[in-house]
């Protein structure tokens, strides 16, 4: 993961990444005492993450390799409900929903954000204080409120319709009770929660850019494509990692809009893993199979997280 | 692009770089600077409009009289508050709020607490096994936690661990814990060590030094991760939906959620039940604004 700590206060300029695990310097353990004394530290957090992190997720493996209504004994029947992720195309389909949540939650407002930031450039924008603090509210808010508010703009009688009849015939489109725009919909609504997030990173690293860079440029007759391909682009990888893992994490996790807007619905066109083991561990008692889809649902995360990491370290 | 890819190489820029960006910054633009002004209050004008709008929607619902027909985004003709009192009233709501407060009273003080004791243990000191320990806590952070909620309900059942607020607050607190030990490692991992040879040559223990002298330097530090916590115990869905179990231990956002999908036609209860759940976090928004974004920014992710 990447961690930046931004102490910067005037003169703090050289905190740099921390780096994960660093040796502790020559001198630090003697005031620690006994040999014991870190652990007396550690003990709570780690009583804590073992009881309600680790131990239940080696649970969730357990459980994932039996069926199990919740009622009676689970039933061990190996990788079956593996299998069935593989095999079933309902199961696979709600991984193919997760990807469209991807585009719409990363890759749209990770991409509008950088051409935003590379249309204002580095000027200096008056009132750049109060545009950041408006388009970072929706990080602030809880998911049932947004959704409360997207639900609105997507209803019926709602503002999506207002603006579109607009221009032209009356629009009554219940777009979060249709086969093909409920999902999209999801997706737009967690563009609209981040895109405020990739704004405010972009604008805020391509500050940090040296001007040096760019003038060198324009003295090598860069146009401003070259401009932002060869020095915005490279020098935001830190800000641009950083939007991925957030992005990409969250719609892979995707479960609160997705229960509050649609319960995966119409039919199951939009649900995602997040939504289906939780309808499954909990309404529909298949308890095995849902956690079969969260242990899978964490290997392909942490490979993503893996991933971006290693696209942030690669020059 | 030799001369840029060459000063490319040399890194990153100190805040004389920042200094020199803003006169140069102003020096070098291609277009009239009004013109270029007026394009970028143009472009995040319309991006701040697009983040307002559903919001404000909501507001103006929230104040709609009964008898009146909402459509789109209007004004409603006129104002009534009835709907925040019978949001208040009717749907168990006070119950709900009085729930939220007292989850987020225990989880955020003893949250950062235990927070501050790992992550100077990982900061500041050396053990065995301290590789795979941080592991273990990272795990948490990417960690959907919609599978280890499965079991984690089942066994607290099947241990009659249910029927108290701690169900909630307990897990909560164990969850943020993986975020706040990695965020306070790299507070204290940075520039401390002088600090902390100072405080043993004037005797000061480990705890007293962690309390005194540690603690008070990383004080920004802090105050962001008790927003963030704030924020996420106030906002958290999925756990209070799960692991709350009655309705009387509910909190606000678990409780409208499920109001959502049964009441939603009264949409002006709802808005006004929205309005005021959204009012602590933004509150501590207004005035912490700058903590929260750089945490949120930072680039970890929680559960």
């Amino acid at each position: 993961m990447t961690l930046r700590v931004h102490r910067n206060g005037p003169g703090g300029g050289h905190a740099k990444s921390a780096l994960p695990v660093r040796p502790a310097r020559k001198g630090a353990g003697s005031i620690t005492g006994p040999k014991y004394v870190p652990y007396l530290y550690l003990l709570p957090g780690l009583l804590l993450v073992s009881a309600f992190v680790l131990y239940p997720l080696a649970r969730t493996v357990q459980i994932s390799l039996t069926e199990w209504t919740g009622v009676t004994a689970p039933d061990f029947i190996g990788v079956d409900n593996y299998i069935e992720i593989l095999t079933d195309p309902d199961l696979r389909s709600l991984f193919w929903h997760a990807a469209v949540l991807i585009f719409f939650y990363a890759l749209v407002p990770i991409t509008l954000g950088l051409l935003i930031t590379a249309v204002l450039a580095r000027s200096r924008v008056r009132g750049m204080t109060g545009y950041r603090a408006v388009l970072f509210i929706p990080q602030a808010l809880s998911m049932v409120v947004v959704a409360i508010a997207w639900q609105w703009v997507f209803a019926s009688n709602g503002i999506l319709n207002q603006l579109l009849s607009l221009f032209g015939d009356e629009v009554t489109t219940a777009w979060l009770g249709s086969f093909d725009w409920a999902l999209p919909a999801v997706g737009l609504t967690g563009t609209w929660r981040q895109i405020g997030l990739c704004m405010v990173l972009f604008l805020a690293g391509v500050q940090k850019i040296d001007p040096a860079l760019y003038e060198a440029a324009r003295l090598d007759g860069a146009n401003a494509w070259h401009e932002f391909r060869y020095v915005t682009l490279p020098n935001l990888r830190a800000e641009i990692a950083v939007a991925l893992t957030l992005t990409v994490t969250a719609a892979l996790k995707s479960f609160d809009l997705v229960y509050l807007m649609t319960k995966g619905g119409p039919g199951t066109s939009t649900s995602v893993p997040g939504y289906e083991i939780f309808a499954r561990a909990f309404n529909r008692g298949e308890i095995g199979s849902a956690a079969s889809l969260g242990v899978t649902l964490t290997i392909l995360i942490v490979l993503v997280a893996f991933g971006i990491e290693r696209f942030r370290r690669e020059p | 692009m030799t001369a840029v890819s060459e000063r490319k190489k040399r890194g990153h820029i100190g805040w004389r770089g920042l200094v020199s960006a803003r006169t140069t910054g102003r020096r070098r633009g291609l277009k009239p600077a009004a013109t270029s002004q007026a394009l970028s209050h143009l472009i995040l004008g319309f991006f701040a409009l697009f983040t307002l709008l559903p919001l404000v929607s909501i507001f103006f619902i929230s104040l709609y009289p009964q008898d009146q027909v909402i459509s789109g985004l209007a004004l409603p003709q006129s104002l009534d508050f009835g709907n925040y009192a019978r949001a208040w009233d009717v749907a168990n709501f006070s119950v709900l709020m009085k729930n939220s407060v007292i989850v987020a009273v225990f989880v955020v003080p003893i949250a950062a607490f235990i927070s501050i004791l790992g992550g100077y243990a990982f900061a500041t000191m050396r053990f065995r096994g301290q590789t795979l320990l941080f592991f273990a806590f990272l795990l948490g952070l990417l960690l959907p936690y919609e599978a280890p909620i499965v079991p984690l309900y089942y066994d607290m059942n099947a241990l009659g661990l249910t029927g108290s607020p701690f169900t909630l607050i307990v897990p909560e607190i164990a969850l943020f814990l993986s975020f706040g030990i990695y965020w306070m490692r790299a507070a204290f991992g940075d520039d401390m060590q002088t600090l902390i040879e100072a405080a043993r040559i004037d005797g000061a223990n480990s705890w007293t030094t962690l309390w005194r002298v540690l603690v008070p330097s990383v004080k920004p530090a802090i105050v962001t991760l008790l927003v963030l916590f704030f924020m996420w115990s106030w906002n958290e869905f999925l756990l209070a939906l799960v692991l709350a179990g009655s309705p009387s231990l509910q909190t606000a956002p678990a409780g409208i959620g499920l109001f959502l999908g049964e009441h939603v036609s009264d949409l002006r209860g709802l808005a006004a039940a929205a309005v005021i759940m959204s009012i602590p976090p933004l509150l501590v928004y207004i005035f912490l604004q700058r903590s929260f974004i750089q945490g949120v920014t930072s680039g970890s992710v929680k559960g």
